[in-house]
């Protein structure tokens, strides 16, 4: 764990640099994220963004498939937003853990 | 008569039907269990069928062996579940009433989720092992195969038994290199993940043995579908992965009757209260086993310690306790590594798998994320145990939650 200073405020963010409380994000801070990760944030990636916050609450398992369905964007628009690993890169800027299994 | 009504005699529901008629009165409680098929499959055995470790019928009981007596069996495919009705509908047009429901339909593996998997080239080049069928062939085909690239691919998440994937790919190391052909094989794991090991200890303790190994891992690989002419797997942002035999986790759902009966969420498991076990939308139905949408692994050993606090959920809702009772996500599995060894992982809803021992703290005999010869065993003894102890509902000499003691958190 550590401290880092994004948009301004100190947060603590785990050794990948995924926010540890998700209670700390904002737009801003996404939005410096995304810049570090060589993504400008559009209304499109905000929407996926607050999409994944509120699946992550409601405590349901996040895949890609279900951002897919989520009529948002579908699966190749979803890369095309967020290239290489779409939703390790998403879950990142959505300030929620990191996507894992159980090993 | 009140009734109690079990979905699905695998793992999790002939379990269930042991602990629930030796607990309930006859007289009072009539229990049902309905399944669609007689034969029980022993599924962590699938895994050895492949390298001809096993064969089908090391892995095959009837399912009538292990009902206890006094529970009524009734063999037909599930219609739905009318649950504002509490009734269920058999697809012959029969109706069962309850008071209690648990559903316990586990998972199935969906190849035509996947555009092309399915196609010409299934079972002939292209192969899974979570079916008996696809073990079978697989094994036929790796007799005769001289090498080339064999793909090991996980198309979706959630699917059952995470490591299995991983076992395969350290078993078909060792099976090709005591074939002597090892030289001629290139093994490849790809996932949807960002690394066949995701959590941080685990992965700083064996990841290690996938380098030693020399099989290689792509991460992040989202497949969108297999080209069957070229021979490829295809990811949604265009990477091609070329193979020459390709063995494949399909996308893992739920049963159709799931969907069908409107208690599914987008990949049918059923919404479940993850401490309780009662499912969120119906306070007289719990689901066990791979058919909820709880957060741990979809595995036998989850089945089983979850059985112990739904038993302890049911009992009090009928006896008009609060049901207290609350599941931690308790799992622990073990991790064939080949060569007659092995590696043994315990985790939970919090806490990441650690190293250390088990289940005695200091003595084990079993090693926490340590590759051992006595793990190995541990995994061949599990299917005497799942035979004689799991599946009877008896008590294993082991906590159904999960504990912290002999285990060391490292940073
Ligand atoms: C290759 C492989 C390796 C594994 N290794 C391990 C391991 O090492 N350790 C471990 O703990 N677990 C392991 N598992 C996982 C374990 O086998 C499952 O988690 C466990 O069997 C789940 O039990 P269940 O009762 O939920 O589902 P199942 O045992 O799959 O039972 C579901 C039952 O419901 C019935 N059913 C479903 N729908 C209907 C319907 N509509 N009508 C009628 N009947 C229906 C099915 O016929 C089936 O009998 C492995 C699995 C696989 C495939």
């Amino acid at each position: 764990m550590a401290e880092k200073v994004i948009a301004g405020k100190s947060i603590e963010v785990t050794d990948e640099g995924y926010l540890v409380n998700m209670e700390d994000w904002s737009r801003e801070i996404a939005a410096e994220l995304a810049s570090e990760a060589g993504i400008e944030l559009t209304g499109k990636h905000l929407e996926v963004l607050e999409y994944l916050r509120e699946k992550q609450s409601a405590g349901e398992t996040l895949t890609i498939r279900k951002v897919g369905k989520s009529g948002i964007v579908d699966i190749k628009g979803l890369y095309k937003l967020f290239p290489g690993g779409p939703l390790k890169i998403s879950s990142k800027l959505a300030g929620i853990p990191k996507p894992t299994s159980c090993v | 008569m009140k009734r109690i009504l079990i979905l699905g005699a695998g793992t999790a529901g002939t379990m269930m039907a042991n602990k629930l008629r030796k607990a309930l009165d006859k007289e009072e409680w009539e229990i049902t269990i309905v399944d669609q098929f007689k034969t029980h499959y022993y599924q962590p055995g699938f895994l050895f069928i492949p390298f001809g470790i096993y064969n089908r019928e090391d892995v095959v009981k009837p399912k009538a062996d292990f009902f206890p007596a006094g529970v009524r069996v009734i063999y037909s495919e599930i219609g739905r579940i009318e649950a504002e009705a509490n009734k269920v509908h058999l697809a012959g047009g029969k109706v069962l009433h309850y008071d209690y429901l648990i559903i316990a339909t586990g998972t199935k593996t969906f190849p035509e989720e996947t555009p092309g998997l399915y196609g010409k080239l299934w079972y002939k080049e292209i192969f899974d092992f979570y079916t008996v069928e696809g073990a079978i062939a697989l094994q036929k085909f790796f007799k005769g195969w001289e090498g080339g690239k064999l793909v090991m691919a996980i198309t979706e998440l959630p699917y059952k038994c995470p490591v299995a994937p991983i076992e395969f790919v350290f078993l078909a190391d060792a099976f090709f290199t005591e074939k002597g052909i090892r030289d001629k094989v290139d093994i490849t794991y790809v996932t949807p993940m960002p690394g066949a090991f995701t959590k941080p200890t685990a992965s700083k303790m064996l990841s290690e043995l996938l380098l030693e190994k020399n099989i290689k891992v792509v991460p992040d690989f989202y497949i969108e579908r297999v080209d069957n002419e070229k021979k490829t797997i295809v990811s949604y942002d265009d990477v091609e992965i070329p193979f020459d035999a390709l063995a494949v986790v399909p996308v893992n759902m739920g049963d159709k009757m799931i969907e069908r009966s409107g208690l599914g969420d987008d990949m049918n498991f059923v919404p479940t209260n993850k401490e309780t076990l009662q499912s969120i939308q119906h306070e007289n139905i719990f689901i066990l086993g791979d058919a909820s949408n709880i957060p741990t692994s979809k595995a036998g050993s989850v089945a089983h310690f979850a059985s112990e606090i739904l038993f302890e959920n049911l009992m009090n809702a009928i006896e008009g306790r609060p049901v207290l009772a609350k599941f931690d996500g308790h799992a622990n599995c073990y991790i064939e590594t080949g060569f007659g060894k092995g590696a043994l992982i315990d985790f939970n809803y919090e806490t990441e798998p650690l190293p250390g021992t088990f289940p005695l703290p200091g003595i084990g005999p079993f090693g926490l994320l340590k590759n051992t010869k006595i793990n190995h065993y541990g995994k061949v003894m599990f299917r005497w145990i799942y035979w004689h102890i799991l599946l009877k509902g008896k008590e294993l000499p082991v906590e159904s939650q999960m504990t912290m003691a002999g285990k060391k958190t490292i940073n």
